[in-house]
């Protein structure tokens, strides 16, 4: 008798399948890698690169040419000039020259000793060149009747000029300066902290009130679809309208806010909400609380609606208080979801940008690392110390993420 | 010793008048630009008399009208629970203590339902509670989320002096007609907000097509059929869509820098759906994997290919998914700033997004930059509110990114 035995490997079918689910998703991977894979590899080699907002361009040299002496009739002399420099003040350029057609009706008298002339083609070597380096070639020429007749004068023909320069970004050279520079000091800590409390206090606070907004429109009553996409708006409206609007209606000088404040006789003097440490840092937690605290509320509310009635009812049969329905019953379904939207929660909260960079500008205490790297390669026009923070921020992400995965269940469904 | 009704309907009231006091104040300050100011102290002690009253004499009509009266005596007079500034209109006093008093004390006496002299069990205590607190939470979400979006309105239609004269007025004067609105037609007068407009249109339109035309294969793949690896490719997905934009930035910028793409309209085209295929695709392979296969092998039984059977069969199955997907795909697209602003430089290619950005200047005043968020709000809020139903199911089925 023979023993059944599954197959051991993948038969013609399976194989034709797994081709064509690698077809499919063929597009989506190579744009991924194109996107995001591939800046990330960049951002750990730019990280290790003293790289500055101006090296994006890389330097070239300039030529301009004339001809000096203003000939008024044929044989006259003039003076073919080419005046070329190094366009950056940083780097060199290596084996410069450049290649040029002297036009009909100028007969070179001599040529300089780094040029040479076949024919009318012109071709000067320069060797290599400092940074910011000048260099003006003149060749003295005789004019004849044929320059005034065919009216083409020297800078009608374009020189092309040749010269490798190193580029920064692709060159050998490498250094630590970027991650020293932002570790440096107590400020590297306070960005940390910074971080930290606005990634603790906005997850936490956000889940918060999203599970009172919840409670609150777990039951049926007329109005209840038009409330609930009402708590929606926070976090559908363009981030830049909401900020702005934040920005002055907590305006110290005609803010609404604190004119509602001095008028209510809680503060005599106008307070400035997102200029002053410790509150700055405040707000701009609580301005991430009322922005998303709608994400929050839209999952806790689809897991309550899910949560079977009958169980409430027995409850209620068994004389449980609504507080002891709360927390025996509710809390202990919510569990899950709470945990799982607190984990995502405090990842995307992590990774936010655009909210404090436009409530504040990262100023008065509220740098996170995110913004941080803004400051670093922007602000401060250091690329690669923005890198090197951005290179810390995916550590950190790596490691959350690995938490992540580790105690989130695929059942949850996120 | 809290759950007595003598304690229990006091300190509901007293609570219940502050929060009324606070807004009803910052409702009539907002509305009128008048002073109006609650009193703690005050909102405690009629509150509570309240409170102890409906208490003990019940709810009936009688001890409404009284409480009713008691409190628009005591609002006129000056020592109610609100004060009034002394220049305020005095039609603006009585219609302030009206509302209070009329507010307080129809939402009291549901509040107080259960309560009764004496001791209370744990239902009626906890019933008072948390009616109490549902009252809060309707007036207070309600509040956090409407005052920002009415100062935004109400600053665009008022010019820098009026507003500085006094921040509280929002009142606006409907006899200046078209005047109003100068704001708006000066944005795209001269502001370009036009030319602004129709770019984030076209460029959130576009996303979404080809964020579709990557994602739907892709989702269908990982949902549907089985090949090596394909667990940890759907894990990927989820760790690609939390690599952080800022990150991904700087090399973008760097890129599109050298490549002269950066300030283009095919630049913002080329990398805003890259932002938004891992979402789709998440989203997307979530609603196949809960399709019926057996719809799916039947077509395939027939004789269709397995193109055949995206495009014939899971496609017009999973229209709605599609519509979320795209809404939610045109949302973050529209919204999208930090690319935007990072990438775009010449002002006739601008996104509305980076052309508010341009505003912010102490040159240009904020009723044009208010005016601007207002023209890039609502065009997305009237889409999700009318496509409300897809969005609430778009957003739960698979995305918590914001």
């Amino acid at each position: 008798m023979v023993d059944a035995q599954p197959p051991s490997s993948t038969g013609p079918l399976g194989k034709r399948e797994a081709r064509l689910a690698w077809g499919l998703l063929a597009p989506t991977i190579s744009a991924v890698a194109l996107v995001v894979v591939l800046p990330l590899l960049a951002i750990f080699w730019i990280s290790v690169k003293p790289v500055q907002l101006s090296d994006l361009r890389a330097p070239e040299v300039v030529l301009r040419e004339d001809l000096r002496g203003s000939p008024e009739a044929p044989g006259d002399e003039a003076t073919l000039r080419y005046r070329l420099r190094n366009s950056s003040q940083e780097q060199p350029i290596q084996n410069v020259s450049f290649e040029d057609v002297i036009p009909e009706g100028l007969d070179v008298l001599s040529v300089d000793d780094r040029c040479t002339l076949a024919g009318r083609n012109l071709r000067c070597a320069f060797g290599d060149w400092e940074p910011g380096f000048r260099e003006a070639l003149t060749i003295p020429v005789t004019v004849n009747q044929a320059y005034f007749d065919n009216g083409i004068r020297p800078q009608d023909s374009e020189a092309s000029v040749e010269g490798r320069s190193s580029n920064v970004l692709t060159n050998a050279t490498f250094t630590f300066d970027n991650f020293k520079r932002i570790f440096k000091g107590d400020e590297f800590f306070e960005v940390l902290w910074v971080t930290l409390f606005y990634t603790v206090f906005g997850t936490i606070g956000a889940l918060l009130v999203g599970l009172f907004a919840a409670l609150l429109l777990n039951k049926s009553f007329k109005g209840q679809g038009i409330l609930r996409g009402l708590y929606l708006f926070p976090y559908v409206s363009p981030v830049i309208a909401v900020a702005f609007a934040w920005l002055i209606l907590f305006d110290p000088f005609s803010g609404s806010a604190n004119a509602l404040l001095v008028q209510m006789g809680v503060t005599n003097e106008a307070i400035n909400f997102f200029g002053e440490r410790p509150l700055a840092l405040i707000m701009v937690t609580l301005f991430e609380i009322w922005r998303y605290f709608p994400l929050s509320f839209l999952f806790i509310l689809a897991r309550m609606q899910s949560i079977d009635t009958d169980m409430y009812e027995a409850a209620d049969m068994d004389g449980a208080s609504p507080f002891q329905q709360f927390w025996a019953l509710s809390v202990p379904q919510l569990l899950g979801i709470l945990s799982v939207l607190f984990l995502l929660r405090f990842i995307w909260t992590f990774n936010k940008f655009d909210d404090i960079f436009l409530l504040t500008g990262g100023n008065a205490g509220t740098r996170t690392l995110t913004v941080n790297v803004y400051e670093q390669a922007f602000a401060i026009s250091n690329i690669g110390a923005g890198a090197a923070v951005a290179v810390v921020i995916f550590g950190c992400l790596l490691t959350f993420s690995l938490f992540f995965l580790k105690y989130i269940s695929q059942e949850e469904g996120l | 010793m809290i759950r007595q009704g003598y304690i229990t309907g006091p300190v509901l009231g007293g609570l219940w008048l502050f929060v009324l006091s606070v807004t009803v104040a910052v409702a009539m300050s907002f509305g009128t630009g008048e002073a109006f100011r609650p009193s703690l102290i005050l909102s405690l002690l009629w509150g509570g008399l309240a409170g102890g009253a409906m208490v003990a004499l019940g709810r009936g009509r009688a001890v409404q009208a009284g409480v009713f009266c008691v409190l628009v005596v005591a609002l006129i007079a000056g020592i109610g629970p609100m004060f009034v500034g002394p220049d305020t209109s005095g039609f603006a006093k009585v219609f302030g203590a009206i509302l209070l008093s009329a507010s307080f004390v129809l939402s009291l006496t549901p509040i107080l339902k259960e309560i009764i002299p004496g001791a209370l069990n744990r239902h009626e205590f906890e019933g008072a509670v948390i009616r109490f607190l549902t009252g809060f939470g309707y007036i207070f979400f309600t509040a956090i989320v409407l005052i920002p979006f009415y100062v935004m309105v109400m600053t665009s239609l008022k010019n820098q002096s009026e507003m500085i004269q006094n921040p509280l007025d929002f009142s606006i004067d409907p006899s200046k007609g078209v005047e109003l609105f100068r704001s708006y037609s000066e944005l795209f007068t001269q502001f370009n907000f036009g030319t602004y407009l129709f770019n984030s249109f076209s460029i959130s339109v576009l996303t979404v097509f080809i964020t579709l035309a990557f994602a739907i294969p892709g989702a269908y793949a990982v949902a549907r059929l089985r090949f090596r690896g394909r667990a940890a490719f759907s894990r990927s997905i989820l760790l690609i869509y939390m690599v952080p934009m800022i990150v991904l930035a700087l090399p973008i910028y760097i890129a599109f820098s050298m490549t002269g793409l950066r300030n283009s309209f095919w630049g913002i085209v080329i990398i805003y759906p890259v932002t938004t295929i891992p979402v789709a695709l998440y989203m997307l392979q979530g609603y196949f994997r809960g399709l019926p296969g057996e719809i799916e092998e039947a077509g395939l039984m027939d004789g269709l290919s397995r193109l055949a059977v995206i495009w014939k069969i899971t496609l017009p199955l999973s229209l709605p998914a599609l519509a979320s997907v795209s809404l939610y795909v045109f949302m973050i697209a529209w919204n999208e700033f930090l690319l935007a602003f990072m990438l775009l430089d010449d002002p006739s290619k601008f996104t509305l997004t980076r052309g508010i950005a341009s505003l912010n200047s102490s040159e240009i005043p904020r009723q044009h930059l208010m005016a601007g968020s207002v023209i890039a709000t609502v065009p997305i809020m009237a889409l999700f509110l009318g496509l409300e139903r897809f969005m609430t199911k778009g957003l739960t089925a698979g995305s918590v990114k914001g």
